[in-house]
């Protein structure tokens, strides 16, 4: 039991200070990042997605906020497609804990599933939106 | 100072790194700094309970579950039951990835499979506490669609995750 404690608090020993950087991290980008979403989107049907999906990447927060995110975009006249890769990657895609999966899965990992996630995240809002338009 | 630095951890640099970048926005504007840190002072009342939790969850994982055990239901020999596990524990898994992935971590160093944590990872997508949201924003028929394909792709990057990652050794950085 004392072993499996001491090995718990080890482990939290060590993520604390990159927790702790992250957090900051996270809270400086917020500062420049809220509300911008908007400017960021040109109305091309093809660079959309990415904009969408390389935004998505970047935020981070509970699935719910892109969910709401989203629906602002949407109204605003970006593509459906565009906003669900943007919600696609906002929980499956994130640049900032990089180094945060790096040191609990493993650096290959790390990049290799955020790569693909990126990728799938527009695949996946693609299908979607088609699959919705053909079920009418 | 300079070997001082050069001996800390990757973690450590990291922190001070951020630190730095604060110190260098300051100079430039008060204001955006003096905010972000009420940002994360908030953010951390709110990690502080939640890494308590986690604190037991990994104290539990490391007292009780025995290696054999995850490598049964999530390991290498876990076969079909694993995916299917792993789809369902993503959908149930809440929580931010600074909690999740200590947590996945430990499971991985039991000897869970690579890809069924990214099948976990992805289907953190399809959050049923979330779907009456999703559904009031954007309709009932692009919820379900869109949360099939998330399962079904989720399987797939599993799949090609496992093709570009060999089995690591990640305790080595901790």
């Amino acid at each position: 039991m004392k072993e499996a404690f001491l090995k718990t608090l080890s482990l939290f020993k060590n993520v604390l200070p990159m927790l702790c950087g992250i957090l900051l991290l996270m809270s400086l980008l917020q500062q420049f990042f809220q509300h911008q979403y908007r400017a960021w989107f040109t109305g091309n049907y093809f660079l959309d997605p990415l904009i969408g999906a390389s935004a998505g990447a970047i935020s981070f927060g509970i699935p719910i906020t892109s969910y709401i995110a989203g629906g602002e975009l949407l109204r605003s006249g970006v593509s459906l497609i565009a906003v669900t890769a943007f919600i696609m990657t906002w929980t499956t895609v994130g640049l900032i804990m990089i180094p945060l999966e790096t040191q609990f899965l493993g650096k290959r990992f790390a990049v290799a599933r955020n790569l693909i996630n990126f990728v799938f995240a527009i695949l996946v809002a693609i299908a979607t939106v088609y699959t919705v338009e053909m079920v009418g | 100072m300079k070997l001082e630095i050069k001996k800390m951890s990757g973690r450590t640099k990291f922190l001070i790194y951020v630190l730095v970048l604060y110190g260098v926005i300051s100079i430039f504007n008060q204001d955006t700094i003096r905010a972000a840190l009420v940002y994360f002072a908030l953010m951390l009342s709110k990690v502080i309970p939640v890494l308590g939790m986690v604190f037991g969850f990994l104290f539990l994982t490391n007292l009780f579950i025995k290696p054999e055990w995850i490598r049964k239901h999530i390991g290498a020999e876990s076969g079909f039951r694993g995916w299917f596990y792993a789809v369902i524990g993503g959908i149930v898994i809440s929580g931010p990835p600074y909690i999740i992935y200590p947590m996945l971590g430990e499971l991985k160093e039991h000897g869970a499979r690579s890809g069924l944590l990214a099948v976990i990872l992805f289907n953190r997508n399809v959050k049923p506490q979330f779907l009456p949201a999703m559904i009031y924003l954007f309709g009932i028929k692009y919820t379900v669609i869109l949360s099939v394909y998330i399962i079904l792709f989720s399987l797939l990057s599993g799949k090609i995750l496992e093709f570009f990652v060999r089995e690591e050794n990640t305790s080595a950085g901790r």
